[in-house]
């Protein structure tokens, strides 16, 4: 019996320009899987995230995710992206909306769920997030953790099959990563599979079941948490880590 | 001096035809300026789409509208479309040319607007599944117009202003109005009134805007 993956990217090339950014990456994940991506900037892990959802168009390849092929031109891709959802690096919280507009939009218009159906389960989402008291703050009178939360809160009411956290924690003041680390450990207990492109190092280290280290386009080496940071197998691989941890 | 421009019988007998005129630029702003408006958003729209075939046309338009003065434009249609068998009128041929004219820059200021919304935004709307149209109506517009709030109500001051042009090709409004009643008094007395009126009607607006500017820069710092 075949190994179902529900994340399956085959052959990933992405140029921009003249710039070769993936030079044919391939990424299974399996259900409840939570994978870490990381590498150097410009390594193309971003890349290789926003190709999954079709954010980016990849120049060849394949993307399947939950059975449904992304880069059919017959795909709904908005249909699609429900399932995926996205943290980006920058939050990117609607800032003309409280923390409840932000999660019900889409519940409302790609949902299609009644205004009141809609704020039952955005209410529900910002409590997952430990938020359900700021749900009439608009993103400018909350924290960057808080910000976080609530676009963590914005994707997982939409019920997605699959999580992919763009660096999610970069743009945090050190003392407001936990929170968000603490938020997407309760995710990972519930079972979502996530794909994590990051460099907290000691969440990875726990959390982590696989870890993949790409640099100059392509995936380098992976495997488990252990086998990566304590006994890499590359040269680069073992030159990137012993950067990072030195911080 | 005083009987000369703020004569007082004159101003009881002007009052009626000056209120009429008045009320004709208060009808004309109130077509002009939605109409302008919605040109202009339509424009921007078109712009956002980022495609040459609809880029190059659409930036000639913008930009023979916006170079083509005004008046200019304003009595080619009134004087030049009737030889060409089309007789609009007065009124039809300013809301065309304001259409024209001020959509072009209403145009401009909904794309600046929508230029200055992080693509980020687009982004994550998109990544929960909305479409285009819904980024761009629920995320970006509602940013961008607040963002060029200040311009679109400068804009609309001068097409407010813009509207005594209507005088040129006898539309009734407050300055031709004004003029004729000038005419039948000899007195210039009625002018002076549809100038008070006019600063009456647009010292709130300039007010607004500049507490709309003020707060905008409080709001960069």
């Amino acid at each position: 019996m075949v190994q179902k993956h529900i994340v399956e990217a085959r052959g990933i090339h992405k140029h921009f320009g003249p710039l070769h950014v993936l030079k044919g990456v391939d990424l299974q994940v399996d259900e409840r899987e939570l994978v870490f991506v990381i590498g150097p900037s410009g390594s193309g892990k971003s890349t290789l995230l926003r190709c999954l959802n079709r954010l980016e168009e990849p120049s060849s390849g394949s993307v399947v995710v939950d059975g449904i092929d992304m880069l059919d031109p017959k795909t709904d891709i908005n249909h699609a992206r429900q399932r995926i959802g996205m943290v980006f690096q920058s939050f990117n919280l609607y800032p003309h909306m409280t923390a409840l507009g932000n999660v019900t939009l889409a519940l409302r218009k790609v949902a299609g769920k009644s205004r009141a159906e809609a704020d039952t389960l955005a209410r529900k989402a910002l409590e997952r997030v430990g938020l359900a008291d700021r749900a009439d703050h608009t993103p400018g009178q909350l924290s960057g953790g808080q910000q976080q939360r609530v676009a963590i809160a914005r994707s997982i009411a939409l019920e997605p099959r699959v999580m992919l956290f763009d660096e999610p924690t970069s743009a945090l003041d050190p003392e407001l990563v936990g929170s968000v680390l603490e938020v997407m450990r309760s995710l990972r207990e519930t079972g979502m599979t996530m794909i994590v492109v990051s460099h907290e190092m000691g969440f990875a280290r726990n959390a982590a079941d696989r870890v993949v280290f790409m640099d100059d386009g392509l995936i380098v080496e992976q495997g488990p948490p252990a086998a990566i940071f304590e006994n890499p197998a590359h040269e680069r691989t073992r030159a990137f880590i012993g950067q990072i941890q030195r911080h | 001096m005083i009987q000369t421009f703020f004569n007082l019988d004159i101003i009881v007998a002007a009052w009626p035809i000056v209120m009429s005129g008045l009320w004709n630029t208060i009808l004309l702003s109130l077509i002009v300026v939605p109409l302008g408006l919605f040109g202009g958003l339509i424009l921007a729209l078109l712009a956002s789409i980022r495609h040459p075939l609809v880029r190059w046309p659409l930036m000639a338009w913008v930009d023979f509208f916006r170079a083509f003065p005004p008046l200019v434009l304003l009595v080619l249609l009134f004087a030049g479309l009737p030889f060409a068998g089309l007789e609009l009128g007065g009124f039809a041929c300013v809301a065309i040319a304001f259409f024209l004219n001020t959509g072009s820059y209403y145009g401009e200021i909904f794309r600046a607007g929508i230029d200055s919304v992080p693509n980020g935004q687009v982004e994550a709307a998109r990544s929960t599944g909305l479409s285009r149209m819904q980024a761009m109506r629920y995320v970006v517009l509602p940013q961008a117009v607040r963002n060029v709030l200040p311009d679109l109500l400068s804009n609309t001051l001068e097409v407010v202003k813009l509207t005594s042009l209507g005088s040129v090709v006898a539309v009734p409004e407050l300055l031709y109005e004004a003029r004729q009643a000038q005419s039948l008094t000899y007195n210039p007395t009625p002018i002076v009134m549809a100038a008070v009126i006019y600063f009456l009607i647009l010292w709130p607006l300039v007010r607004l805007l500049s507490r709309l500017e003020n707060r905008a820069l409080a709001g960069r710092r």
